[in-house]
């Protein structure tokens, strides 16, 4: 089949490789039917994700046809033939993590355990095509994937939603769902998003439906913040406002009540010795990830507020605001998204017409051209915001 | 040389008892071992997988069973690698899970095989315990070890990185099955 692989920093190339076949007995076999390219594969192909290889299949945002079953999946949740959105952490839906709904931690799905716990303490679940730190799946950017205990978390679309309407449940729309659900919106909150890329749109989307009086987007592309903007959403540009000076006027002194930072570790930054400083410490590997959003946010939040961090971080930081994190009682919240626990409600209010996930998708490619995909969504070229493929 | 480890497996105790005092089922996430016939009562003989020592093999007993909470055991005889190990199974907190505390000492001879054994180790030698632990709680609560691509062999995903890539297994690679 088909698939787009890592070959190396900045770059990926669609591949011939091996059809997947069931290696676990509650494995099942898709046959994709579309795919995206996400804020997150970026950070793989900028090469700041530790532990990828030569021939990684790429992928974690994917749907498809159930073509096969593996003995041990229980038929009267998934069968031959059903269309399926895969969620993009792999959980067990047995063990202590997953009982908790906590699925993105699930303990039994990453075969490489010991290389993530090394890193982070304690280990995580497997991810789609996200590193061998993550298990070393293959991911969906392909003809066919194989997915792992697929009677726990693969949802069945049974309405005659499009593909374009429910792809996004596998991962950014739960993920900016959670960003705002970890937030505890009151109605008279204001939301600030660091981020105007798919996962900020939707955390942005899901915090007015959670009720906040006023949402603000946070970027420098204008593009971007038009797109918010045209959604109901305050734009706020980096690159022409000092940020801190441009939200206290919009909150009357206040700050955001609440700060969403949908940018992760490879923020740009609007002064350039602070960018120059965290450019150099990444790229000599002192420091891994550049964590300007995350401490504006921090800093900006007004006392009390929270700072929900959906934007994904890798490893070790520098600076990070603790002063102002610890003296003004900031609650810091954040997880690789539990997509999971969102599917089946996300899943209602798109069918009641609450929330549009289509209107993020600005290219729709043939897989073989994931690489021209790629280039345009990392340089923002041609005003993309996402990229579906069709393999 | 003493190795300990400890996980937490989300079933009672015992149930997880009842499963590690079927020595036999031990190879199914005990990476050194290719199997552990019963011969008695409380004697078996384990024969160990070949990265840790090829056609080494030994006869054990177990010194002491409490069922539900306490297993153990030790080599007899004339071991190559004379061994000894302890498992308690303690209820959780939770009132669900069992926490499972292993103790495993080995005697590490000279010679080709002591270096066979030092090597299967490595210079994490707990690395390869927790991972056993990894996996029983796998099989317990999933019913099976769990594969990847990246790391398709089950009990032999070795820890070392690089693996092979995260891409389908082609047909000759999966019926040739593990490296030795
Ligand atoms: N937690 C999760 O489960 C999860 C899931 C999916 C994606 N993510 C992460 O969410 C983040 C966003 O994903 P995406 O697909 O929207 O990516 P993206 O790269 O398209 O969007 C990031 C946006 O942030 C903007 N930006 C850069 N620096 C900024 C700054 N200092 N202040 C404000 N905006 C800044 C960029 O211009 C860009 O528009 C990534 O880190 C991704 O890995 C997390
Ligand atoms: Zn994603
Ligand atoms: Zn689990």
């Amino acid at each position: 089949m088909k698939a787009n692989t890592w070959a190396g920093r900045n770059k990926v190339e669609v591949r011939d490789v091996p059809d997947p076949k069931i290696l676990n007995n509650r494995d099942a076999i898709v046959r994709i039917t579309s795919t995206a390219i996400c804020g997150s594969d970026l950070h793989l192909v900028d090469g700041y994700v530790p532990t990828m290889q030569d021939g990684d299949v790429l992928g974690h945002e994917f749907m498809g046809e159930v073509t096969e079953v593996g003995s041990g999946v229980d038929q009267a949740r998934l069968r031959v033939g059903d269309r399926v959105v895969v969620p993009f952490p792999i959980a067990c839906g047995a063990c202590a993590a997953c009982a908790a709904e906590l699925y993105s931690c699930c303990e039994n799905t990453n075969p490489n355990a010991g290389i993530a716990e090394k890193m982070f303490g304690h280990p995580v679940a497997g991810i789609f095509g996200y590193s061998h730190l993550t298990g070393g799946f293959a991911g969906g950017q392909a003809q066919y994937a194989r997915v792992p205990f697929a009677d726990v978390g693969p949802l069945k679309i049974e309405s005659d939603l499009t593909d374009e309407q429910v792809l996004f449940l596998s991962d950014i729309l739960p993920t900016g769902y959670m960003g705002a659900e970890m937030c505890d919106i009151q109605p008279t909150d204001v939301v600030a998003v660091w981020g105007a890329g798919p996962v900020g749109q939707f955390a942005m989307d899901s915090a007015r439906v959670l009720g906040a009086a006023k949402v603000i987007a946070i970027d420098k592309e204008p593009y971007r913040l038009q797109m918010a903007e045209q959604a109901g959403h305050t734009p706020v540009n980096f690159d022409e406002v000092d940020v801190r000076s441009r939200l206290l006027e919009l909150t009357g002194g206040r700050g955001p009540d609440k700060c969403i930072d949908a940018v992760g570790m490879e923020a740009t930054h609007g002064s350039a010795h602070i960018a120059a400083y965290d450019r150099v410490k990444q790229a000599v590997r002192s420091e891994t990830d550049r964590p300007h959003a995350l401490r504006q946010a921090i800093m900006s939040c007004r006392s009390g507020g929270v700072v929900s961090v959906i934007g994904v971080y890798g490893g070790l930081l520098d600076k990070f605001p603790a002063g102002a994190w610890m003296n003004r009682s900031l609650t810091l919240r954040t997880g690789q998204c539990h997509v999971q626990r969102y599917m089946k409600p996300l899943l209602e209010r798109i069918e009641r017409g609450e929330i549009d996930p289509t209107r993020i998708i600005t290219h729709t490619l043939p897989l073989n051209e994931a690489e021209h995909g790629f280039e345009m969504f990392k340089n923002k070229q041609d005003n993309c915001e996402k990229v579906v493929l069709k393999p | 040389m003493e190795l300990t480890a400890t996980t937490t497996i989300r079933k009672p105790a015992p149930q997880v008892y009842a499963f590690w005092r079927d020595l036999e089922n031990l190879p199914t996430f005990m990476a050194h071992l290719e199997q552990v016939r019963t011969t008695g009562e409380r004697t078996s003989h384990w024969t160990a997988d070949a990265p840790f020592g090829k056609d080494v093999g030994w006869d054990a007993e177990i010194l002491e069973e409490v069922p539900g909470e306490k297993i153990a055991w030790r080599s007899t005889g004339n071991a190559d690698v004379p061994n000894a190990g302890t498992v308690r199974f303690v209820p959780a907190p939770d009132g669900v899970s069992t926490e499972v505390h292993v103790v495993l000492v080995y005697d590490i001879p000279g010679g080709t095989i002591g270096k066979a054994v030092a090597k299967y180790f490595g210079e994490e030698p707990h690395q390869q315990l927790d991972d056993d632990l990894r996996r029983l709680k796998q099989v317990l609560e999933t019913g099976e070890v769990v594969r990847s691509d990246g790391a398709p062999w089950g009990k032999r995903a070795r820890k070392e990185f690089p693996q092979r890539p995260a891409q389908p297994l082609s047909d000759a690679e999966l019926a040739k099955g593990a490296d030795a």
